[in-house]
């Protein structure tokens, strides 16, 4: 007998499954209930040489108005249950892991904050909630987790977020969900969900290459960034350091929050968001930087607000032990 | 249950005026159904023209200062030149109609003629623009180098989008002038032949409406791309 | 006994009708009868059908077994491109508005012709033309980017021949533009006197709102394509992210027809089984007003729930809850038709003839169909079931349980005033129920598959998915036989049929009054309506048992 569901991995596993199981349920009565009164009024109301005319029945306006009004409730009420498993979906916590991912044909190349790098796979801890910052270098992919009920497209030009909190130790499979061309069937993977002990086994075995943000130091001089955002007194541009996750002043009034994506988005467009009181003279870098060299220089400017940025900098190990896992 | 009684014949095969098609009940109901017809067409059109308008929009938004330099390069002359042509060809156009509904064959070719020499005139004034900007390498593709003419400074990378569009609507709404040249043609052919009448002159009051189309199309085209930012500079 | 009745008398075919009205190439292929145009439609729809039916069979027959063994990777990514293709475009599309739209508008409002037959004619064309184009892409190595062509991929990496796919695809949407223009100034201005609008047959009311989808939304996908075209060939930027373009513009632009396209797929098959019911139930349709404004309502809200397919693209947490909710609020109107079509039967005097088999059929796969809607319309759902079979199966319940079914119900209705003749009952009914049963064996499995999180547009897949996957092929191998039987009664009906009568059926509306098949000028004299529509009762009080 095949498996019919999905094993149920992640934190907010169970609540997309329950959902789903009322909306089998509404499903399954609607549609006995319809094909029932059809059937049955066919083989009732079928026509016999005693009954050729049909009868004719009074319209009733109260009756239509009935079957609008209650399909329109029942649905109202799967909108909102939709939209509330939705935030939990879409609201990381704040205390979560940073992983980062690059989607390219016909691989993902996934990056922990610590440098740690894998490929096609992804080890993590249960218990504690890991937030995904992925880009793709050539054409939209989709990370997808069906046992975590995780999915999100990575469109290149932007950076994708999202998030789980593991829950079972296991392998599940990792696939790419958005057409990408000829290897698309293959850019699949698997994501290892750990025990905490085991987990930190496995930090402490493998080679853990440049963090992110270390490599993304380097960019920050190599493309010259520190000419103008050094810190100097007098300097051409805003100071870096302590400002992600605050809300800025932009030109025009309104206020901007620094996240990855207003990160990304003042390297390669700097004049859509300009910090108020500087001039526009920061040139763009679109097209001059790769994905990947994007991701390392959001890290590296993460890892200048430790405090609201925590999940920049890798976690001690003996912190990491003392977790429980969160409730679901 | 509908009954079908001969309550009334239709005009026999000897009384029909040539105009009228067999399925039509009289020319007014003709005259009706031509003209929701070109409505509704003009309606896809706005909608054609829309998705580049709104991929302008949006990219406008998003890209400001790019947009902006890049809309300074465009030659606001012969774009004010081209509206004003373009209006005055609106203007010929209607009086063609009018000319039509009086059957006054002479005006009718005459003022087809006359707008068909404006439209020409706005298409030779888009071949001398487009000949410029390949002179300057604004085309987008692997030549694009602009270069801003004050400060001689290149544009940033993101004005190769708005040349894009640039080239995009105007050569959509070329390719329309085109047809509409066409369509003017097959107008004094036809006017040549004695057909538009005061009982019948509906083509050219279907092809007026389209060429004043045309007309708006441009009208909107205009500000939007050769305008931008010009009171910052 | 026959199954056709009361008027059984069988008149001989050769009065003068539409068919015998000329013979050669020529008639036909500068004809500009609706009724001829119609069967031209038929004869192009079909063909479409049968070569997105082949690809079907490959797609299926790959994926038997979890490796890709049958065909390499980069074919099996053509081969569910062109079945996506010719189906949506060249089948779907125009198929039922072509088909039984054509024939039928005039005919049912009472007038000889649609308003602009040349530009029906030029319709067809088109449609040929854009249709020959896609096919010579696919004969010459076929395009590999998914029938949605989302960029970069289509722009920039895919080596197929996009833009040759492309100009047939806007080329045919040219076809739908002016067949939907053609049909709302018809039924606008060729009315028969006495024919308000509330006594319009339901058909001709769901047509009305298909046209107006085809009107207003057709002509976006047609400048994206160009777009697109323009993009690949000109390396412009608009969609390219390398220039500053955005992916997701192009998912907006596309998605802003493609949706509302599903329901020019749908809306036409909806009126059909509108017309099925209360003929085989030989009983007025039950809330006519309310199934003709719910007609209107999708084609409206039809144009406002695109997002919900970019739930996971990116878009904002309020675009997301706005289109999600207004996606819920577009499944009611469907609702309500199905609530008034069972009404109908309720008391009606029910015959089980083929049509009525499809009508059925249909009631019961599109509410389930549409009822898996629903499922995506939620946004923490959507985002597990986005872009695996869970949504190939949502959308195959409606397309093939839902349209295609009343496309041959409908076939199978209008044939005997079509062709003049009578296709054979027995087998009509034996192959109804052979596409039922395949159908869903076919298409129920992948609802599973794909809540488990097997992908769309994959051709290997891991092996715990395979049971389910032989399920759907076996499936599909019964569809296929029972597709096949009708194309072959179909085709001896029209040398060796009976004979039918002008009303074989009893059935109430203007196209039963004219002989089978009709005269090329349908009615020598316009007539005058003067009863409301489905009129099956008056004059009959003394009701029989109900």
């Amino acid at each position: 007998m095949p498996q019919l569901f999905p094993e149920q991995a992640s934190s907010f596993a169970p609540h997309v499954d329950a959902l789903y199981g009322f909306m089998i349920a509404v499903t399954a009565f609607f549609s006995l209930l319809i094909g029932t009164l059809v059937v049955v009024f066919a083989i009732k109301f079928r026509r016999r040489p005693d009954h050729e005319v049909a009868t004719e029945i009074h319209e009733s306006g109260v009756l239509e108005i009935a079957w609008t009004i209650i399909p329109f409730g029942i649905v109202l009420v799967m909108f909102f249950w939709g939209a509330s498993v939705w935030f939990r979906i879409t609201r990381p916590p704040a205390d979560a892991i940073e992983v980062y991912v690059t989607g390219k044909q016909w691989m993902w190349k996934i990056q922990h904050a610590d440098g740690h790098r894998e490929m096609n796979e992804l080890h993590v801890p249960v218990g504690r909630p890991v937030r995904l910052t992925m880009a793709s270098e050539d054409v939209i992919h989709s990370f997808f987790v069906p046992a975590f009920r995780l999915k999100r497209d990575v469109v290149p030009g932007r950076f994708a977020t999202a998030w789980f909190e593991a829950t079972k130790p296991g392998k599940y499979h990792l696939f790419c969900a958005e057409f990408c061309g000829t290897r698309h069937s293959g850019m699949i993977g698997w994501v290892y969900a750990m025990t905490p002990p085991e987990y930190q086994a496995w930090l402490t075995g493998g080679v853990a290459g440049e963090s992110l943000a270390a490599a993304g130091a380097k960019r920050f001089v190599e493309h010259a960034c520190n000419t103008c955002h050094g810190d100097q007194p007098g300097a051409r541009g805003p100071s870096l350091t302590g400002i992600f996750g605050k809300p800025v002043r932009i030109q025009g009034g309104q206020v901007a929050m620094v996240d990855e994506a207003y990160i990304r988005e003042s390297i390669v467009n700097p004049q859509a968001k300009l910090v108020e009181g500087y001039p526009p003279i920061m040139p763009t870098f679109q097209g001059l930087i790769s994905e990947e060299g994007l991701l390392q220089l959001t890290a590296y400017i993460k890892s200048l607000s430790p405090a609201t940025a925590p999940g920049a900098a890798p976690i001690p190990a003996a912190a990491a032990a003392e977790r429980k896992p969160a409730k679901p | 249950m509908a009954e079908a009684h001969a309550v009334h014949g239709h005009a026999g095969p000897h009384d029909a005026p040539p105009e009228l098609r067999h399925h039509f009940v009289d020319l007014p109901a003709q005259r009706e159904a031509s003209a929701l017809g070109m409505w509704v067409f003009l309606v896809t059109e706005v909608l054609f023209f829309g998705g580049m308008f709104t991929a302008y929009a949006i990219y406008r938004a998003i890209y400001r200062t790019a947009f902006e330099e890049a809309s300074n390069l465009l030659d606001i002359k012969l774009g004010a030149f081209n509206t004003a042509v373009l209006i005055m060809s609106s203007l010929t156009m209607a009086l063609a109609v009018w000319a039509s509904s009086q059957g006054k064959k002479n005006l009718i070719i005459l003022f087809l003629i006359l707008t068909i020499l404006l439209g020409g005139a706005f298409l030779g004034v888009k071949v001398i623009e487009y000949k410029q900007k390949f002179d300057h390498h604004e085309v987008p593709g692997p030549h694009f180098a602009p270069l801003n003419e004050k400060t001689h400074q290149p544009l940033p990378p993101q004005s190769e989008l708005f040349f894009s569009l640039y080239f995009c609507m105007t050569g959509l709404h070329a390719l329309h002038m085109i047809i509409g040249i066409g369509l003017l043609t097959w107008l004094i052919l036809k006017a040549r032949r004695g057909v538009f009448t005061p009982r019948y002159n509906t083509p050219v009051d279907m092809v007026g409406l389209y060429w004043h189309f045309v007309d708006i199309v441009w009208i909107f085209l205009f500000p939007l791309l050769y305008l931008l930012g010009r009171h910052t500079l | 006994m026959s199954s056709y009745a009361p008027d059984e008398t069988p008149r001989v075919a050769e009065r003068p009708n539409y068919l015998n009205a000329g013979y050669g190439p020529k008639s036909w292929l500068l004809t500009i009868d609706h009724k001829r145009i119609a069967i031209l439609y038929l004869s192009g729809v079909t063909f479409f059908f049968a070569i997105g039916g082949l690809y079907a069979a490959a797609i299926r027959l790959e994926l038997v077994t979890p490796a890709g063994e049958v065909f390499q990777a980069e074919t099996y990514n053509k081969l569910f491109t062109t079945h996506g293709v010719m189906m949506v475009f060249f089948f779907m599309i125009p198929g039922i508005p072509g088909v039984l739209g054509n024939f039928l508008i005039p005919l049912m409002i009472g007038a000889k012709d649609v308003a602009f037959p040349r530009l029906n004619l030029l319709s067809w064309y088109l449609y040929i033309v854009g249709g020959l184009i896609a096919l010579w892409a696919t004969v010459h190595g076929g395009v590999d980017t998914g029938w949605t062509f989302y960029t970069p991929y289509s722009t920039v990496y895919s080596n197929g021949w996009v833009v040759v796919t492309a100009v047939g695809v806007f080329i045919a949407g040219f076809s739908s533009i002016l067949t939907g223009l053609n049909f709302l100034v018809t039924i606008h201005t060729m009315r028969a006197p006495g024919m308000g609008w509330s006594r319009m047959p339901l058909f001709c009311w769901s047509m009305y709102a298909t046209a107006i989808i085809q009107i207003l939304g057709t002509p976006i996908i047609a400048i994206t394509l160009l777009l697109v075209a323009a993009e690949r060939l000109f390396h412009l930027g608009v969609f390219d992210p390398a220039q500053g373009g955005d992916p997701v513009l192009f998912q907006h632009l596309f998605w802003f027809y493609s949706h509302p396209a599903v329901y020019i797929m749908v809306l036409p098959a909806l009126g059909v089984i509108s017309e099925l019911v209360t003929a085989f139930a030989r009983k007025p349709i039950y809330g006519y007003k309310f199934i003709a404004a719910s007609s209107v309502a999708i084609a409206t809200l039809s144009f406002l729930v695109w997002g919900h397919h970019m739930f996971v693209s990116g878009q904002s947490v309020y675009a997301g809850l706005v289109f999600s909710i207004l996606s819920f609020m577009v499944g009611v109107p469907s609702a309500i038709k199905v609530f008034n079509w069972t009404a109908t039967l309720y008391k009606g005097s029910v015959s089980y003839q083929t049509p009525l088999l499809y009508a059925l059929g249909f009631i019961g796969l599109f509410t389930f169909g549409g009822l898996t809607g629903l499922f995506l319309a939620a946004l923490g759902l959507d985002i597990h079931v986005h872009d695996t079979y869970f949504i190939v199966a949502h959308f195959h319940y409606i397309m093939v349980g839902g349209t295609i079914m009343a496309y041959l119900g409908g076939l199978h209705y209008w044939w005997p005033k079509i062709s003049g003749k009578l296709y054979p009952e027995y087998w009509s009914r034996v192959s109804a129920w052979v596409i039922f049963i395949g159908f869903n064996l076919t298409f129920f499995p992948q609802f599973i598959v794909g809540y488990l999180g097997m992908p769309r547009r994959y051709h290997a897949y891991p092996d715990e998915f395979q049971v389910l996957n032989v399920l759907s092929t076996a499936g599909a191998s019964i569809l296929g036989i029972g597709y096949v039987i009708p194309l072959v009664y179909f085709a001896w009906s029209m040398r060796y049929g009976k004979d039918a009568a002008d009303n074989p059926w009893g059935a109430t509306g203007l196209e039963w009054e004219t002989p089978s098949p009709p005269p090329t000028e349908n009615f020598p004299v316009t007539p005058t309506v003067t009863g409301r529509p489905y009129d099956y009762l008056t004059g009959r009080e003394e009701a029989a048992v109900g």
